[in-house]
This record gives structure tokens, C-alpha cells and sequence, in this order.
């Protein structure tokens, strides 16, 4: 008797697919013979869209590509502009970037971890999860007013100073996270339920892993040691302690550790800025590139010209290329952009880490059932905005 | 009219609209379709803080055929509007759609080739929600906009 | 020896010769333009020398500069883990000219070379599956080419001067 193959398709609406995600399957019983990923359900045109917009402008694009983690989108763009420019930023302003970046990571690991356990069986996860990202959204909310899109980073600094009682808040954080990790460790890491669903499930080997471009927590789960944030550091990362979480693991377990982990080296870093947070200047002073602050063009003749000249005409960037990596929650994002001299970037490229791992989905479902192919995509930690752009 | 007098305790006069409009508007389940960032303030509306379940949305049910209620979360890219014009066909009368955020009601900051303009360009939408994304408490203040909508309506002339 | 931006150049520069047509220098980053044929040997090159070790495919992607003759640019972005350094290799075609693929020496070229036919219309010989990843099936022309336009939809403002909507209360 001969048998074939069933095709079945895991839909870009379902539950479980974090998105608009639809994933083609060849299923032999209940294992899976091939899937293949297909995507652009969410292909928003970000990039030609910022080749029509100042370079300041372009910032709140940025935001939503990786709505979970904005800030850190928000940080590659500026970086990558100024390094264009070739300006140097303050001490209290790459302090202050560094601390939200941080509490970025977490919030998207929050999300992640949520997510994840929900679609694995752990519904109360999720609940947790965002009761703690409430807190955190509150600080997004005091800086910036917004609670998800923040565009707190402007070119050459912040967008306005931190407020007065921002180190308060931020240190009540720093109080209560600890013990709720700890209390997601009790509930995940030992549970026999979710050690049979992620242990050994969807493996990668690190020559594959390197071959298929994997950045970030993933890699560290393979075992390599690398971060952005030590290999090549960039806002004054250089200044702070902090580890760097491995694993030998290689599969979903693995990352999962490498990540709660990483959210324990987020709060320890956030801790040493809020000790030693410089003073000084929130925003760089460099006349005709960088906007002046709004107290000054309000009552200089000289800030209100530049600020004049540079919302109007926008700004001159010299004529050349750069490109900025940064070491974001999901992986190593990066910033590509061609300026030809005028007000708007010639080409701007994200190199987006999510659509990087979405590849390797063909590889870590082969072979497993479909309720691994579930747990696959939660340990990717995938975020349709990015990988559809 | 000395009507309510003569019957005893426990018994409620209505019309059959109230009834139906009541049953109705405290019972919508959504249909779980999120598609970009205002899909995850949509979360957190149902997660613990801001809880959508003492308004009757206690489950948000996963396919089209046992949801009544669809909100759109996020921008529609012109490869989705397909997939997202199949699904209202496969909801069952009476339904309701809620445009959730700037993109889904126009565009929002999209305004290019990519992403069509509006979602009510292909549904028939009845609140819609503004805001980049839209606060939890705007959404709950859309969602009980639209129970008052569904209290106007009447069995005679179908959703 | 530590890896320099002069050191990589004269060792490329020794094995290849002529087909390293340009070197750039902004910003503390390394470019080399090179011509098309000896795309995969430099590639190579620089992946199995023991002190360069570029092993990792960071990023690969194109321009469009349609005012050139050879308006396509296809860049590609190697990094190296011992060294932390990146080194960018552009190569410029014409319309219509082809490139050879790297998919046999990196999966995630698969992806990254799909997107760029996408948007661009850059083909690339050898590639298993050259089809449409992001813009819908059926759709006709290449978004990020410059003579796209952003099709934007210019806003239907009404003034109702004559006829006010009714307000309801």
C-alpha cells in the first residue's frame, strides 16, 4: 500500500504564528517531510518610504519594524547616521541610551517568554509576563509619552532630558524584576512538562548555524560566544561589565536559558548606569546637524535659524556609506545607508535579524512532529514587522 | 399600565430587540487576528491590567466560524487583503468589524505602495479606533462605543 | 598579525590583480569593488585564508543608481568572529547582466538573493528558487528601482462649506 504525503497549510492567521507567518507543510502522519516559510504578508515598503524623508523623519519608521523592541531600532538608525556625520555624542546621552536599550531587551524578552510558553501550554506565562511589561511601558510613557512608539532617540542625543523622576522609577524596577524572574525560573526550568517539549527539539549544529546566519541568542545557544556588545562596542558599551550568557545546548531548552539569562545581564547593566549616570548635555552641539534644544530656540536668534534651516532644507550628510550593527534582542540588527549628499538617505537597508532566522525554520522543523514546529518558531523569537519590513 | 402588578416577582417585560441586542453585545468573542504592533496593545488590553473579560470577551476564539467580532490590529499589506476578505466571508452573521489603529482606518503613516489605504476599502467597518498604537483604554472605549451600536440595531434587518 | 585594512588589501591585491577595479576607505570600513567573474574565488579567498577567516555572511543587498550605465550595485557584507572586523564587496552590473549565486556556500544567500530580485530585478545564476519573496505573486515591477514610484495616495480632503455633515448627538 502505498501512502503520500499531506500538504497542510499552518495559515498567516493562527494562533500560534506570532504574526502574519504562513508555513507550508509536508506531513508524513504526524512528522514533518518539509516546511517551507513563505512571507511578505506584512511588506510595508519601509525602505523606499525613508528614501523620501529627512533623515530626521525617518525615525519613527524605524520604530515599527520590530514593535517590540523599538528603542533598539530606534538606536541603530541614530548610530548609523551619526557615524555618518561623524559627530561624537555626550557621555549622559550614550548613558541614557544604553539604560533604555536595556530595558528594551527585557521588554521584548518579556514578550518573548510570554508568547512562547503560551503557545507550549503555559498559559499563565503570558499573564505574568505582560503584568510586568505594564511597568515597563510606564517608563517608555514617562520619557516620551508614548507607550510603545517612543522615538526617544534623535540625531545627537535624546529628544528631550530625562526626567526627574526617572532614576525612582527605574529603580523600583530594578527591585522587583529580580525576584519575578526567579519565580518564571520556578514555574519553566524544572517543570518535566516543559523540559520533554523543548529539549532536544528543533537542534542546529553550530556549522549550520553560521551557514544559515544566525546572530544573537541563537548563536549563543550553539555555544559561540559572541555579542555585538563586546566584539564591536558601540555606544560606550565598553564602559560596562556584564557576561555573556552560552549554552551547548543547540536547541529550544538551550535558548530559552541563554534568554532568561540575558534578562538577568539586562538588569545588572541597567544598575551600573543608573550608579554612575554622567552630566552634562543631552543632545550633541553641532550647529546645522544636530536640532538645538527647544529651551535654547526659544529664546536664541541663532538656535531658531538652525533649527529653521534644519527642519525645512534638512541636513548635508557628507557623500558615502556606512554601516551599523548593533547587538539587538533578537540578533545582530543592522543599519546600511548610502547618502549621496542631499536631504533624504539614498538607500537605506536594514539587515533584519528575524527574516535572517525565518530561513533556518526549513532546517529545525525537518523531522520533527507539528506540535515541535510550534515550539520552533516561539525559541526564534519572530517578529513579522522586521522580517517583512 | 398595572399590568406589572398582576404578575408575579422574577419577570421582566421587554422587546425582543433589547433581549437580542443585550445578549448580543455582552457576549462578543473576537476572532485572535493580529497582525503588526497594535496587535500587541491588543494584548495587553486582554492581559491583566487592562482586562477586556469583564466586558464579555472571554475567549478569543481562533477560527472565523466561532467568532463574531473582528478587529483589525495593524497595517494590511496588499498581499493580506485577500486572506483578510476570505475570513470576513467565513464569519457568520451578525458580525462586526472594528478598524484598531491609524494604518488599519487609513493607511496610517504607510502611505505607499505596499499597504492599501484603509481596511474599509474591502469591510464594511463599524468603529473605527485612531492612534499609533491606540491605548487600551481607547480600544475599550471603541469596544463599548460599538455595544452601544449593537443596541440601536433590531431583528427585523439583518447585521 | 593583526588584520588591517592594508594588510587585506595587499594580500587581495596579490592573488587577484586586476579584478579588484576600486578600494574605498569612510569611516574606519574597508570596500572593494570587484568585477563579477571573480565574485565566489574572492569570497573564498577571504573565508579559507587562516588569518582573515570571513566567515560569516552578514548582509547582501543592492542599489540602484539608474543615472550609471551599470545601475546595479549588489553589495555584500563578510565578518570575520576572530578578527570583529567587516569588509564590504560591491559588485556593479548593467541591466539585465546576471551574477553568480551563493547559495552553495551560504544558505541565507538563498533568502538575501531572492529579496534582491524582488526588489531590484538583479538575477542570479544558480539559485534553486528565484521567485518573489516579499511584494505579491503577479506583481509587476521592481519596488526599489528608483523609476518605481512610492504610489502614494494623495489625501481626499472635503470642505463642506456648503454641506455640513449633520451632527449627531
Amino acid at each position: 500500500m502505498e501512502t503520500r504525503t499531506m500538504t497542510i497549510n499552518m495559515g498567516p492567521q493562527h494562533p500560534a504564528t506570532h504574526g502574519v507567518l504562513r508555513i507550508q507543510l509536508e506531513l508524513d502522519g504526524e512528522t514533518v517531510v518539509k516546511a517551507d516559510p513563505i512571507i511578505g504578508y506584512l511588506h510595508t515598503g519601509i525602505e523606499k518610504t525613508a528614501e523620501s524623508k529627512h533623515y530626521y523623519k525617518a525615525i519613527p519608521l524605524t520604530d515599527r519594524m520590530d514593535y517590540l523592541a523599538p528603542m533598539s531600532n530606534n538606536l541603530g538608525f541614530c548610530l548609523a547616521v551619526e557615524k555618518l556625520l561623524g559627530i561624537e555624542i555626550p557621555a549622559k546621552a550614550q548613558w541614557a541610551r544604553v539604560c533604555l536599550t536595556e530595558l528594551t531587551r527585557l521588554n521584548s524578552h518579556l514578550v518573548w517568554i510570554g508568547t512562547h510558553a503560551l503557545d507550549i501550554g503555559a498559559m499563565s506565562m503570558l499573564l505574568y509576563a505582560f503584568r510586568e511589561r505594564e511597568k515597563i511601558l510606564g517608563i517608555y510613557e514617562l520619557v516620551s509619552g508614548q507607550r510603545m512608539m517612543s522615538t526617544y532617540f534623535r540625531l545627537g542625543g535624546l529628544a528631550e532630558d530625562l526626567p526627574v523622576d526617572f532614576e525612582e522609577k527605574m529603580r523600583d524596577i530594578l527591585e522587583d524584576f529580580p525576584s519575578k524572574f526567579n519565580e518564571y525560573e520556578d514555574l519553566l526550568t524544572n517543570n518535566p512538562i516543559w523540559r520533554n517539549r523543548t529539549i532536544g527539539v528543533a537542534k542546529i549544529s553550530p556549522e549550520d548555524a553560521i551557514s544559515c546566519g544566525f546572530t544573537g541568542p541563537l548563536l549563543r545557544a550553539c555555544g559561540m560566544k559572541h555579542d555585538l556588545r563586546k566584539a564591536n562596542p558601540y555606544s560606550s558599551y565598553e564602559k560596562f561589565d556584564f557576561d555573556i550568557p552560552t549554552n551547548d545546548g543547540c536547541d529550544v531548552y538551550a535558548r530559552y536559558l541563554v534568554r532568561l539569562e540575558e534578562m538577568r545581564q539586562s538588569l545588572r547593566i541597567i544598575r551600573q548606569t543608573l550608579d554612575g549616570m554622567p552630566e552634562g548635555l543631552y543632545r550633541a552641539h553641532a550647529p546645522g546637524i544636530v536640532l538645538p534644544p527647544k529651551e535654547k530656540v526659544l529664546t536664541e536668534m541663532e538656535s531658531l535659524i538652525f533649527h529653521f534651516k534644519i527642519i525645512t532644507e534638512g541636513i548635508h550628510p557628507p557623500v558615502g556609506e556606512v554601516y551599523q550593527g548593533i547587538e539587538g534582542p533578537k540578533g545582530e540588527l543592522g543599519f546600511y545607508i548610502v547618502s549621496d549628499g542631499g536631504p533624504y538617505p539614498y538607500r537605506m537597508r536594514v539587515r533584519p535579524p528575524c527574516f535572517v532566522h525565518t530561513v533556518a525554520l526549513k532546517k529545525l522543523c525537518q523531522g520533527g512532529l507539528v506540535a515541535d514546529v510550534i515550539a520552533a518558531i516561539g525559541s526564534i523569537d519572530i517578529v513579522l514587522g522586521e522580517v517583512d519590513r | 399600565m398595572g399590568l406589572e402588578e398582576k404578575i408575579p416577582d422574577g419577570i421582566l417585560l421587554t422587546s425582543v430587540d433589547k433581549m437580542v441586542n443585550w445578549a448580543r453585545k455582552s457576549s462578543l468573542w473576537p476572532l485572535g487576528f493580529g497582525l503588526a504592533c497594535c496587535a500587541i496593545e491588543m494584548m495587553s488590553t486582554f492581559g491583566p491590567r487592562f482586562d477586556l473579560a469583564r466586558f464579555g470577551m472571554e475567549v478569543m476564539r481562533a477560527s472565523p466560524r466561532q467568532a463574531d467580532l473582528m478587529i483589525v490590529s495593524g497595517r494590511v499589506s496588499n498581499k493580506m487583503a485577500p486572506v483578510l476578505k476570505r475570513l470576513y466571508d467565513q464569519m457568520p452573521s451578525p458580525k462586526w468589524v472594528i478598524a484598531m489603529g491609524a494604518c488599519a482606518s487609513s493607511g496610517g503613516v504607510f502611505n505607499n505602495y505596499a499597504i492599501l489605504q484603509g481596511v474599509d476599502k474591502i469591510l464594511p467597518v463599524d468603529v473605527y479606533v485612531p492612534g499609533c498604537p491606540p491605548r487600551p483604554e481607547q480600544l475599550i472605549d471603541g469596544i463599548v462605543k460599538l455595544q452601544e451600536k449593537i443596541k440601536t440595531e433590531s431583528v427585523k434587518k439583518p447585521a | 598579525m593583526t588584520v588591517t585594512h592594508d594588510n587585506i588589501e595587499t594580500k587581495l591585491r596579490e592573488a587577484f590583480g586586476d579584478s579588484i577595479l576600486e578600494v574605498l576607505h569612510f569611516r574606519d570600513e574597508l570596500t572593494f569593488i570587484i568585477s563579477k567573474e571573480f565574485l565566489i574565488g574572492i569570497v573564498e579567498f577571504l573565508r579559507d585564508e587562516p588569518e582573515f577567516a570571513y566567515t560569516f555572511l552578514t548582509d547582501l543587498t543592492a542599489t540602484d543608481w539608474p543615472d550609471r550605465e551599470q545601475r546595479h550595485e549588489v553589495v555584500y557584507l563578510l565578518y570575520s568572529f576572530d578578527s570583529h572586523t567587516y569588509v564590504r564587496l560591491k559588485v556593479r552590473l548593467k541591466e539585465g547582466e546576471k551574477i553568480s549565486s551563493l547559495c552553495g556556500i551560504w544558505d541565507i544567500a538563498n533568502w538575501f538573493e531572492r529579496e534582491v530580485y524582488d526588489l531590484f530585478g538583479v538575477e542570479f545564476e544558480g539559485h534553486p528558487d528565484l521567485t518573489r519573496i516579499l511584494t505579491p505573486d503577479g506583481f509587476e515591477g521592481h519596488p526599489l528601482r528608483k523609476d518605481f514610484p512610492l504610489t502614494y495616495e494623495v489625501p481626499q480632503f472635503t470642505y463642506n462649506i456648503d454641506d455640513p455633515p449633520e451632527v449627531i448627538d
